[in-house]
C-alpha cells in the first residue's frame, strides 16, 4: 500500500487569463479509492483530467505512475512531450465519463475491443475472449450486439466501464459517472464500482454520491475555487469537517 | 394516391383511445385533396400520351441510337471522369478539411485559400485554363525553387492531354466543395468522442479514422450524393475541350443527322439512368453509416437485422 499512483506538486491550470487549478497537492496510493468532491467549477473534473493528460498543466508537476505527466525532464529542463508518447502514456488510466462517450456507430463488442485491437495490436479472438468476461462481469454479456444507442444510460456507462478496463489500465478515472443517469440507473453502475474498489484497482471518482464516497472512499478531498480545501478519510472529511466551506458544501448537498 | 373507402367501417381497427368501448373510428375524409389528385392524373396522362405519340419526337431515332457504340463510349467516358474526379475530390477535400480544422495556422491558411480560390472561380474557366496550361507551362520540369537546377520532365501539352485537363479541372473544383462538406461532418461529430477515444490511447491519425470520420460520415454522404449527381451532369462541360464525354458523342452524331431532339433524348436517358444507379447505392451507403444513430429508420428498414 505504500506505492504511490499519482502524485500532484502545485499543479496549476489556467483557460487564458481564467484560472482553474491554483496549486493542487495530492497523493493517491496504489490500491486505494479517492472521491473528489466539491462544489461545480471547484477544478475536480480538470483535475482528473489532467491525470490523463487530456488538459495541459501550466505549472507544477504531475506525476502518475512515477512518470511526469506532459513533459519529459532533462538537464534541468521540462521538454513538452510529443502527441505519440503522451498517447502512449494515456494507457496508465482507464476513464469514464460523465456522458459516457460510447462510439455510437460501433456495437457494444466493438466498443470494448476497439482500444485493445488497434491501439495495442493484440490478437482480435483473445481481445474478444477476454471482453465476453468484463461484459458478463458488468451484467450485460448478452449486450454484445447491441448498439449503444439501444441501452439505458446505466448499461452505457458499464459499457463504458468495461471498454476502459479491457486496456487493463493499472488506475481508473471516474468523471460524475452517475451524473447523467436516471435515478434507477445510478445504482447498478456505483455496484460495478464497488466490486472494482474491492478487487483493489486504484480509482480516482468525481462524485456527487456521498454515500457511495463514505461506503467506498479511502480518501475524500474537497476542492473548493481550484485549490483542495480538506483531505481525509470519510469519517474525517465528511462526517467531521473542519473547514466552513466544506461544512457550507455538505449541508447543501445533505439536505 | 389514396384509394377510395366506399365502406361506413372503418379499417383502422384500433379502438377509441379515450372510453375504451368498441366506438367506430371514421377516418377523416379529403375530398378536395381527391379531387385534385384525380385532375392532377389526368393532366400527367394526357401529356405522357402527348410526348409518346408525337411524330416530331422520333421515337424510332430515339431507340436506334439508344445503344449506338458511340453512346455507349461516350456514357462509359461519362462515368469514367465522374468516378475518378469524385475519388481524387473526395481524398482532397478531407485532407483539405482536416488542414483546415488544424491549429496550424500555416495550413489552416493554405485549406481557405485554397477553397476560396476554387470555390470562386467558375468550373468552365478553370477547365478551359488547364486546357490551355502549355500557353503559361511550356514545359514542365521538376527542380529547386527560385530558377535552380530543374530536371525536365516534359513538354506541357503532351503530358496534360485534353482528357488530362478535365479530370485535373473537375477533382481540383470538386476538392474545394467536399472539404466543405467534409468539415461540416467532422464539426457535427460530438467532442466527447475525442475525449474516449484520446483516454483510450488512440493518436491522432487512428482518433480521425476509427472514431472520427465513420461518424462524420453519416452527416457527409446526403451532400455527397447531391456532389456525384451534379458531377455526373457536370461532365457534360468538358465537351467544351472536345473530349467525347456522353454530351459531345451526342452532339456529333447529330451534327450530321440533324436530329437534335431524339440524340439529347437518348443523352438524357444514359444521364436518368446513372443518377438512378448512383442514388441507389448513396441509400445503401447512408444506411451502412446510419448504424447505431437511426434506430427507428433501422427497425422499419432492417426488421431481420433487430431479431439478433
Amino acid at each position: 500500500m505504500s506505492t504511490v499512483m499519482v502524485e500532484a506538486q502545485g499543479v496549476r491550470k489556467n483557460y487564458g487569463a481564467i484560472e482553474i487549478l491554483k496549486g493542487i497537492d495530492m497523493r493517491i496510493e496504489q490500491g486505494t479509492v479517492t472521491c473528489l468532491i466539491g462544489p461545480s467549477g471547484s477544478g475536480k473534473t480538470t483535475f482528473l483530467r489532467c491525470i490523463n493528460h487530456l488538459e495541459k498543466i501550466n505549472a507544477g508537476r504531475l506525476y502518475v505512475d512515477q512518470q511526469l505527466v506532459g513533459y519529459t525532464e532533462r538537464n534541468g529542463k521540462l521538454y513538452e512531450k510529443k502527441e505519440s508518447q503522451t498517447a502512449k502514456s494515456r494507457l496508465t488510466a482507464g476513464m469514464v465519463f460523465q456522458r459516457f462517450n460510447l462510439f455510437p456507430h460501433m456495437t457494444v463488442m466493438e466498443n470494448v475491443i476497439e482500444a485493445p485491437v488497434h491501439v495495442l495490436g493484440r490478437p482480435k479472438k483473445d481481445v474478444i475472449a477476454e471482453a465476453q468476461v468484463l461484459l458478463d462481469r458488468v451484467g450485460l454479456g448478452d449486450r454484445g450486439h447491441s448498439y449503444p444507442q439501444d441501452l439505458s444510460g446505466g448499461q452505457q456507462q458499464r459499457i463504458a466501464i468495461a471498454r476502459a478496463l479491457a486496456m487493463k489500465p493499472k488506475l481508473m478515472l471516474f468523471d460524475e459517472p452517475t451524473s447523467a443517469l436516471d435515478p434507477e440507473n445510478v445504482g447498478e453502475v456505483l455496484e460495478v464500482m464497488k466490486d472494482l474498489a474491492a478487487e483493489g484497482m486504484t480509482m480516482v471518482v468525481v462524485t456527487h454520491e456521498l454515500a457511495f464516497a463514505k461506503q467506498v472512499a479511502d480518501q475524500v478531498v474537497f476542492m473548493d475555487l481550484g485549490v483542495v480545501v480538506e483531505t481525509g478519510p470519510p469519517s474525517e472529511v465528511l462526517d467531521a469537517p473542519q473547514h466552513e466551506r466544506t461544512k457550507a458544501f455538505l449541508s447543501k448537498v445533505l439536505t | 394516391m389514396q384509394q377510395q373507402q366506399p365502406t361506413a367501417v372503418p379499417l383502422i381497427e384500433t379502438p377509441a383511445p379515450a372510453s375504451g368501448d368498441s366506438v367506430p373510428v371514421v377516418p377523416l375524409r379529403h375530398p378536395v385533396r381527391n379531387a385534385i389528385a384525380v385532375v392532377i392524373v389526368i393532366l400527367a396522362a394526357s401529356a405522357a400520351w402527348n410526348v409518346a405519340t408525337n411524330q416530331r419526337y422520333h421515337w424510332d431515332v430515339v431507340v436506334s441510337f439508344l445503344f449506338s457504340p458511340q453512346i455507349l463510349t461516350g456514357a462509359a467516358l461519362t462515368l469514367m471522369l465522374t468516378v475518378v474526379s469524385m475519388t481524387v475530390g473526395i481524398g482532397l477535400g478531407t485532407v483539405l478539411a482536416i488542414m483546415r480544422l488544424s491549429t496550424n495556422p500555416i495550413l489552416h491558411t493554405l485549406s481557405r485559400a485554397y477553397i476560396w480560390f476554387f470555390r470562386g472561380t467558375p468550373l468552365l474557366v478553370q477547365l478551359i485554363f488547364w486546357y490551355n496550361i502549355a500557353a503559361l507551362y511550356p514545359v514542365i520540369a521538376l527542380g529547386l525553387p527560385f530558377g535552380g537546377p530543374s530536371l525536365v520532365i516534359g513538354s506541357a501539352n503532351v503530358l496534360i492531354s485534353p482528357l488530362g485537363a478535365a479530370l485535373l479541372g473537375l477533382a481540383l473544383n470538386e476538392a474545394a466543395y467536399m472539404a466543405e462538406i467534409i468539415r461540416s461532418g467532422i464539426n457535427s461529430v460530438d467532442k466527447g468522442q475525442y475525449d474516449a477515444a484520446r483516454a483510450l490511447g488512440m493518436n491522432r491519425a487512428k482518433l480521425m479514422t476509427r472514431v472520427v470520420l465513420p461518424q462524420a460520415m453519416r452527416v457527409v454522404l446526403p451532400p455527397t450524393g447531391n456532389q456525384v449527381i451534379s458531377m455526373l451532369k457536370g461532365t457534360s462541360l468538358v465537351s467544351v475541350l472536345a473530349i467525347s464525354d456522353l454530351l459531345y458523342s451526342a452532339q456529333i452524331i447529330y451534327s450530321n443527322n440533324y436530329q437534335t431532339i431524339p440524340l439529347l433524348i437518348v443523352a438524357s436517358l444514359w444521364y436518368l439512368l446513372m443518377t438512378t444507379v448512383l442514388s441507389y447505392f448513396q441509400t445503401k451507403l447512408e444506411r451502412r453509416y446510419g448504424r447505431g444513430f437511426d434506430t427507428a429508420t433501422r427497425r422499419v428498414l432492417r426488421p431481420k437485422r433487430r431479431k439478433a
